[in-house]
């Protein structure tokens, strides 16, 4: 059915997607509902990962005592999406497919190098998730395709931190920028492994992998993450020079240099509040 | 037809347990659950707000949880339980806890959001009979009231929230 036109659009939750019917930004001649494929909604360890069926309730990711545990990244960016009505009928899936440039499912995908599991026609193929976006709305997957899984990986590390931060209107609204980070910490409480990202603020998420291997050397050396403010100054510094050559989206909310400079200090939070949730420390109001 | 697309006509039979009752339905695919609601079953507590799943106006509860109705299509609650602001009094006439306790303290002033509020009450308070202020502030953000009367909407499921635990108990002796 999918295959035959690009007017036909799969449904599931319909919550990113009746809104744009609503504002005719979308105008699909047939809809394929896929809410009721139960094939399509689990939760369940796969390997070294989490496997989540594309149409899996986000609200039933927020109580998912094995997504708190094994993906705590995904398990904190639960309560900011949509309110808890929208949660209650928008999927994990959805959300990925139709990718949002704020949507924060999308960028914990991204940081964490998701891997996207998808079929084309009787074909089955899989794609990681920093080559799933392409802009804002827009995906690799052709309109013939249906996303069925996403999985994230389990860091296996003791000490494992998440931090995440947004900025929006109204509390829940989609945001102007956001960010996120996930740490690894080894039995000296020094940081070996660092994923981070930022959404909302370009045309998809971004992961700033060249940031997170400067972190990590920094941290080595015991330059960030030392509770000093010459540590707190260079973590700042090393964070705005590579939100610098990110290009952001501009409208009437939001200014690019706006969302820079937000973006710089909300992943400045969410790296610290990582640091500090892995150390096991309360998190400081910012 | 603007797009000058052939328009299909053809129905859907659809199932709906509506406030109790059940209601056998033929509904064109593109019909919304509160179109549907609102033009074939005449509940037109459910009101169309923003008409893009952020006001919240348009909430329904389904199978008890709040959602919203403007952003589902009918034939995709096909066997859900519906449950409007309609149903929820005891008897015809009567008010629940939740629509009482929104009078006493004058939970409402236009009005136009307060069917969707009183739902999410009920929601909130059937899961969780001892809501703290921020639980209820947390449910009732996901409803927009125009006029900002939430201060008096918090105090509203507040007190419905104390009196509904303490409905079953023996009364006090004066």
């Amino acid at each position: 059915m999918l295959a035959q036109g690009e007017d036909v659009r799969l449904i599931a939750g319909g919550q990113t997607l009746v809104p744009l019917m609503a504002m005719r930004l979308a105008r699909p001649k047939r809809l394929i509902d896929i809410a009721r494929i139960g094939e399509l909604v689990f939760v369940r360890r796969q390997g070294d990962a989490v496997a989540i069926g594309a149409a899996t309730k986000q609200c039933a990711l927020e109580c998912d005592g094995l997504i708190g545990a094994d993906v705590p990244l995904l398990a904190k960016v639960m309560p900011l999406i949509g309110h808890a009505p929208i949660r209650a009928r928008g999927t994990v899936g959805g959300s990925i497919a139709n990718a949002d440039p704020a949507a924060e499912i999308a960028l914990v995908a991204v940081i964490l190098d998701a891997i996207m599991v998808y079929r084309e026609e009787t074909r089955s193929a899989e794609i990681a998730a920093s080559d799933f976006f392409v802009g804002p709305m827009t995906t690799v997957l052709s309109p013939a395709s249906c996303l069925t899984c996403v999985r994230f990986p389990i860091w296996r590390e003791e000490r494992i931190g998440v931090g995440f931060h947004e900025v929006s209107a109204r509390r829940s609204d989609f945001a102007f920028a956001s960010a996120g980070a996930q740490i690894a910490l080894d039995g000296n409480g020094v940081c070996r492994r660092l994923a981070l990202g930022i959404g909302a603020v370009a045309g998809v998420p971004l992961r700033l992998k060249a940031l997170e291997r400067a972190l990590v050397d920094l941290a080595m050396a015991g330059r960030v993450f030392a509770d000093s403010p010459a540590a707190e100054s260079t973590l700042r510094q090393q964070v705005a020079a590579a939100i610098a050559d990110v290009d952001p989206l501009s409208d009437l909310h939001a200014s690019a240099d706006y969302r820079r400079r937000a973006a710089t200090s909300l992943l400045v939070r969410a790296v610290t509040d990582a640091y500090r949730d892995a150390k096991g420390e309360p998190h400081r109001a910012h | 037809m603007p797009t000058g697309t052939p328009r299909e006509s053809h129905t859907v039979p659809i199932e709906l347990a509506v406030n109790g009752k059940t209601h056998l339905l033929d509904v064109e695919p593109r019909m919304r659950l509160l179109d549907c609601l609102r033009e074939r079953l005449l509940l037109t507590g459910a009101h169309a707000g923003c008409e893009h799943g952020v006001c919240g106006a348009c909430t329904v509860l389904i199978d008890g949880t709040p959602i919203r109705s403007c952003l589902m299509f009918a034939v995709q609650a096909d066997g859900c339980t519906i449950t409007t602001v309609e149903g929820i009094a005891p008897a015809p006439g009567e008010l629940s806890p939740v629509q009482d306790a929104f009078c006493e303290t004058h939970g409402m002033q236009c009005g136009y959001c307060t069917p969707a509020m009183i739902l999410t009450a009920h929601a909130l308070i059937a899961n969780n009979p001892a809501p703290t202020r921020e639980e209820i502030v947390e449910a009732v953000s996901a409803n927009i009231c125009r006029c900002t009367g939430y201060a008096q909407i918090i105090e509203a499921v507040a007190l419905a929230a104390e009196r509904m635990r303490g409905r079953n108990q023996p009364a006090r002796q004066p």
